[in-house]
This record gives C-alpha cells, sequence and structure tokens, in this order.
C-alpha cells in the first residue's frame, strides 16, 4: 500500500470559509459533457473503446444523438434558466461539430479540455504523447474560440502517474479528476497552483442513469437535495456543486423536462447562489484562499510535503 | 468424468454446526435477555471508516468497495476517500444532532493519515473500532498463521501508537480465516462484527477466551442497497425502521434484540443522501425502545 500522496489530508469539519462573491453560500456550475466517440477506434491495451466490437452500433449512434439532438435541446433548457455552461470538451469536437462549439461560445460558455476523443485513453502514454494530447487540446480551443482553457477532465477518466503534474506546468488551473471533495483544494503538484474542482461522480447522469438505473424523477429529487445540502452547509464552509451532464443520456426526450424541475429549483435560490464557471471558481479560489488553506493545513500539523505520485518512478 | 469419490463422503454430517465455533441452538429455544436499560432493540451503528489503497493486490479477491479501473484508479480512489474527508463529518453532525452513540471501524491506515478523524469520533465518545490495516489487507485462508498473525499485530500496533486500545474488530470486507477468531481474541479483542449468526451477541470459542460476535445485518449495509442493487433512500431508511419495529414485535417472546447495520461514509455522507440520514437517525432517536451504543457495550449488556 502506497499513498498516492495527492493532496493532504483536510476534515471538512472547521475549515476556513471559503466566501464566494457577493457573499454568495454556493458555487453552482453546471459541466455539459460534448464528446466524440470514434466509429473504429484503435485499440489501448489497458481498455477497448466500446463494450462490444467495433462497430458498436447503438452505443455509437446513441452518443451521435446526444451531438446532433440533445446538446440544443440541453443548451436551450440552459438557455431558459439563464444558465452558462463550462464544457468538458473531447476536443476533437472542434473539428468534427463546430457548430456546436461556436453556438457555446457565443453564450459565453467556458471550454476546458476533456482530451481529444472519448476512445483514446490515457493509459500507457509516455509522456512526449501526454504532453502532445495536452498541447493539442490548449492549440484546438485556442483557436476555435480564442480561449486558453484552464481546466483538465481526463478523456474518459483514464490517467497516468504524470497526468497532474503536466496539466499544472502547462498552467490549468483546476482538475476535474479528483472526487474527494465539495470544496475547490490544492494538489501536490511539482509546480503550479492546481486545484481540485468539485465535478460530482453522484449526480453525474452517466452514474445516475446508468450505473444506479434513477427514473427521470429519481434523478431531479436527488439533484433538489443535493443541492439543499450544499446550499445549507455552505453558509458556513463555502461549497461547490457540480452537475456533469451528457446530451446523449440527460437529453432524452423522457428526461429532460424531470431535469428542469432541478434547475428551476436551484435558479430560485438565485440571490445565494454563485452562478459561475468553473474557470472562474477556481480563479477566485487560486487567488484569495490558496495561501490560507495551506497555512491552515500547516496550523493544524495536517502537511506531509511531497507531490502527487512522488513514490511511483515514472516510466 | 467423474469426481473423486470421497465428494460424497459427509464425515461431519450428524447434528448441529459443522465448526466448532459455537453450538447449534434455535434462537427460539434460548431464554429472552432482558436489558438492564428496559430497552427492547439495542441499535448498533457501525461507521465503516476504511482506506481503500490506489494499488491493491486484490488478494484473493477485490475489496467491495475498492479499486474497479487501471492504475491510477483516481476516480475511485478520490471517491472513497470523500468518505473519511467529508461524508463521515456530515455522520457525525447527525448522531451528534440525534443524540446518537456509535461504533467508528477505522483502518489502522488512517491513524496517521486522518488522525482528525479519530479524535473527532472520540471527542463525540463513540467507540472505535479496528477495521484492519487498511481495505486491501484481506484475511484469507490463504495466509500462514504467521501472515495472518502479524496483519493483526500491526494493526494493533498503530492503534496503540495513536493512544486507542480497541476491543472491537471488522475484518477487511468481512473476511475471515479459520484462524482469525483465535488470533483476534490473541491480540486481546472481544468483539467481532464479521458473524451474523443470530440476533443477540453470539460467544465464539477461540484459543484464547471467548470473542463476542454481535451481528452485523448484511442485508441492511449502505453500499449494498443504494449502489449494488440500486434502491432509493426512502426504501434504505424504511427496510432499517422496519426491522426495528419488526424486532420489537419479537420481544415479548424472545426479549431483546441487536439491530446491527452499516453506514460507510462515501455513500451515507453523500450530501443527497443526509435529509435520508438524519429521517434514519431521527426514527430510532424518537422510539423509546431503542437504546443506541458502541458494540463493545452492547456486548456487555448481552452478558449480564
Amino acid at each position: 500500500m502506497t499513498d498516492p500522496n495527492l493532496y493532504d489530508y483536510n476534515p471538512y469539519s472547521a475549515r476556513p470559509k471559503i466566501a464566494w462573491p457577493e457573499g454568495k453560500k454556493l458555487a453552482f456550475w453546471l459541466a455539459p459533457n460534448i464528446e466524440f466517440y470514434e466509429f473504429d477506434p484503435p485499440r489501448n491495451p489497458k481498455r477497448p473503446g466500446w463494450p462490444r466490437p467495433a462497430p458498436d452500433v447503438t452505443g455509437y449512434a446513441q452518443r451521435d444523438y446526444g451531438n446532433r439532438v440533445g446538446h440544443w435541446r440541453l443548451m436551450e433548457a440552459m438557455d431558459r434558466h439563464d444558465l452558462r455552461g463550462s464544457v468538458s470538451l473531447n476536443v476533437a469536437m472542434c473539428d468534427h461539430c463546430p457548430e456546436i462549439i461556436e453556438a457555446c461560445a457565443q453564450r459565453g460558455w467556458e471550454f476546458f479540455s476533456h482530451g481529444v476523443y472519448n476512445t483514446r485513453y490515457s493509459y500507457e502514454m509516455d509522456e512526449a504523447q501526454e504532453r502532445a494530447v495536452i498541447e493539442d487540446s490548449i492549440r484546438t480551443v485556442e483557436a476555435a474560440t480564442g480561449q486558453r482553457i484552464r481546466g483538465y477532465l481526463a478523456p474518459a477518466l483514464t490517467h497516468t502517474t504524470r497526468t497532474l503534474d503536466l496539466i499544472a506546468e502547462y498552467d490549468f488551473w483546476y482538475t476535474c479528476d479528483l472526487f474527494q471533495d465539495d470544496q475547490p483544494q490544492p494538489v501536490k503538484t511539482k509546480t503550479g497552483r492546481l486545484l481540485s474542482m468539485p465535478y460530482s461522480l453522484e449526480v453525474n447522469d452517466v452514474i445516475t442513469y446508468g450505473q444506479l438505473a434513477m427514473d427521470p424523477w429519481r434523478y431531479a429529487d436527488v439533484l433538489k437535495r443535493q443541492f439543499d445540502q450544499l446550499l445549507k452547509e455552505g453558509e458556513a464552509s463555502g461549497t461547490v456543486m457540480c452537475i456533469p451532464l451528457h446530451a446523449y443520456l440527460v437529453s432524452q426526450p423522457h428526461r429532460l423536462r424531470a431535469f428542469e424541475t432541478a434547475l428551476a429549483h436551484i435558479r430560485a435560490h438565485g440571490d445565494e447562489v454563485w452562478f459561475a464557471t468553473a474557470q472562474e471558481i477556481a480563479g477566485h479560489v487560486r487567488d484569495h484562499y490558496w495561501d490560507a488553506i495551506q497555512d491552515d493545513l500547516d496550523d493544524k500539523g495536517l502537511k506531509t510535503g511531497g507531490t502527487a505520485f512522488d513514490a511511483w518512478s515514472q516510466p | 468424468m467423474s469426481l473423486d469419490p470421497s465428494y460424497l463422503d459427509y464425515p461431519k454430517r450428524g447434528y448441529g454446526q459443522d465448526m466448532d465455533r459455537y453450538d447449534w441452538a434455535l434462537a427460539k429455544d434460548r431464554a429472552p435477555v432482558h436489558l438492564a436499560s428496559g430497552a427492547k432493540i439495542a441499535a448498533m451503528i457501525v461507521v465503516a471508516c476504511e482506506y481503500h489503497p490506489i494499488d491493491p493486490k486484490k488478494a484473493p479477491f477485490n475489496h467491495p468497495h475498492g479499486m474497479i479501473t487501471p492504475f491510477p484508479d483516481l476516480r475511485h480512489f478520490t471517491s472513497r476517500d470523500y468518505g473519511n474527508r467529508v461524508g463521515v463529518f456530515r455522520i457525525l453532525a447527525a448522531l451528534r444532532e440525534a443524540g446518537l452513540s456509535a461504533t467508528f471501524a477505522l483502518s489502522a491506515a488512517l491513524l496517521e493519515r486522518a488522525r482528525p478523524l479519530a479524535d473527532a469520533i472520540l471527542n463525540d465518545g463513540h467507540e472505535i473500532a479496528a477495521a484492519g490495516l487498511h481495505g486491501d489487507a484481506l484475511h484469507h485462508a490463504g495466509l500462514s498463521e504467521d501472515e495472518e498473525r502479524a496483519l493483526i499485530a500491526r494493526t494493533r500496533e498503530a492503534f496503540a501508537a495513536a493512544g486507542i486500545e480497541p476491543v472491537t474488530w471488522l475484518s477487511p470486507a468481512r473476511q475471515q480465516s479459520f484462524a482469525t477468531p483465535d488470533l483476534l481474541t490473541e491480540a486481546g479483542f472481544t468483539r467481532v462484527l464479521d458473524w451474523e449468526s443470530d440476533q443477540i451477541p453470539l460467544p465464539l470459542r477461540t484459543s484464547h477466551g471467548p470473542l463476542s460476535a454481535l451481528p452485523l445485518l448484511n442485508e441492511l449495509e449502505d453500499f449494498k442497497l443504494l449502489v449494488e442493487r440500486k434502491q432509493d433512500e426512502a426504501s434504505w431508511v424504511r427496510q432499517i425502521l422496519e426491522a426495528k419495529d419488526y424486532l420489537k414485535t419479537e420481544y415479548a417472546a424472545r426479549g431483546a434484540s441487536v439491530l446491527g447495520f452499516q453506514l460507510t461514509p462515501f455513500v451515507a455522507g453523500q450530501p443527497f443522501r443526509i435529509t435520508a440520514l438524519e429521517a434514519l437517525l431521527a426514527g430510532l432517536a424518537q422510539d423509546t425502545d431503542v437504546w443506541c451504543a458502541g458494540a463493545d457495550v452492547i456486548a456487555s449488556a448481552f452478558e449480564r
């Protein structure tokens, strides 16, 4: 058993409060995943591109439905509730479906990288290959939207032991790959100031609809309860709530109206909530709380030194 | 193709158990226990705070809460760690609010890594039990007795170094070897949460005196119901409170009983489950027939 040393232990009780702009209790962000799954992807030694042999027609077609039909539905629903997205983007979408990228950019949505394709995994990449994916991400989104991306969610949640250090080196501000907290927390990288950004798997539609088999109304109820609890706690701690979404799931015709009831519920508490992008949230914490969090950990004797995966030799 | 003829030999076929940790006895035939407090139900809430390593050996199997995707499984490592860092403090607050005592079973690996957690548990007056070294340090018959003895000794040492002397044991993944009960009493443990053979504490015979087995009901574990079986929070709460109400109906004939169930911080401590957790704990706290205590205190009460 070796500790990956990703971050210092920081018990949720008695932390210094994170105050959001204008005294809001909770920072809320929506993360539509805009993804491209290849029809016939190359095989990664650790994981096949599809559960069935390619072509996995139903799997491919459902995800494409998400882009052709579902995305616009979700975007229009978010327009109705005056909510921006922070897009978890397979950056090849800028080449395949630029209309979607353009429409999001026009709305002032943020983009962050979710790799090139959701069928190209990080497993077994060498450093140069992983750098190439990161550089491709920065370059592609900048060319398509003018935005310099500051966030990363590894493609299909696949990592290497150097992923966090690399994105920190490229001046990324946040990773969505760590699920240990309901507040942004410092990650122990060799350079930079990288935060773990709460990006809940528990209320991610892939988990709730896929793994947990919820119906649309139960999902909406879970989202409302998640929000109510985090809002209540936010008064003392300053919490973050994220809803990660996939149009191929949430924008199904039997699901979107139930989902909108959750958005309406959250919107109804607008005076207590900072509706932000992930980059805005990360920027606020980096600028105002990075040192306070470190000092508090130091005061409590919880800093253990070192950096993530320092016990592992990098192949 | 055929099996070896010995496959149809039944050397232990006969009245009673096929092992000698305890004797066969029907629950209905024993003298009812009446607790000094007059309670009909002893509620034993076990909060399992386990550390699940990111580089597991998975020997001889993967802990049900362990890593799933290829290394480095940041997703499951950090999701489990959420429980010990954030979720458990919601459970502590809910227990405090309800005025209930529980048993927190901790991996030894958390004592150094998450010392403030142990302090918070002790400050609230809960019992701390040992949950082995960590979630991937499984006790199983493939270990030699000395290997398993060393696992328990290292666990003991880690707790002793933290100034904690637990008497209650929960095996990682509730897996044991044939020797585990003997090795536990040899190391000073007197309560165990792995065996749920009865509705009241059941003394196991071991090489170093009795080991009280307290019934922690596998069928009421939050992870099993909410994650594996995909049931909803209302049903989870209803099932535990139904068990409580059912056991009360048996009180007149069978006496007091134990209702043991597990809360797992990365499951029960999720924000969207807190109102359900609060309803569950209120349902126990508001019932004057229910007495909620740590495993050791409950075992002692049934020994009188």
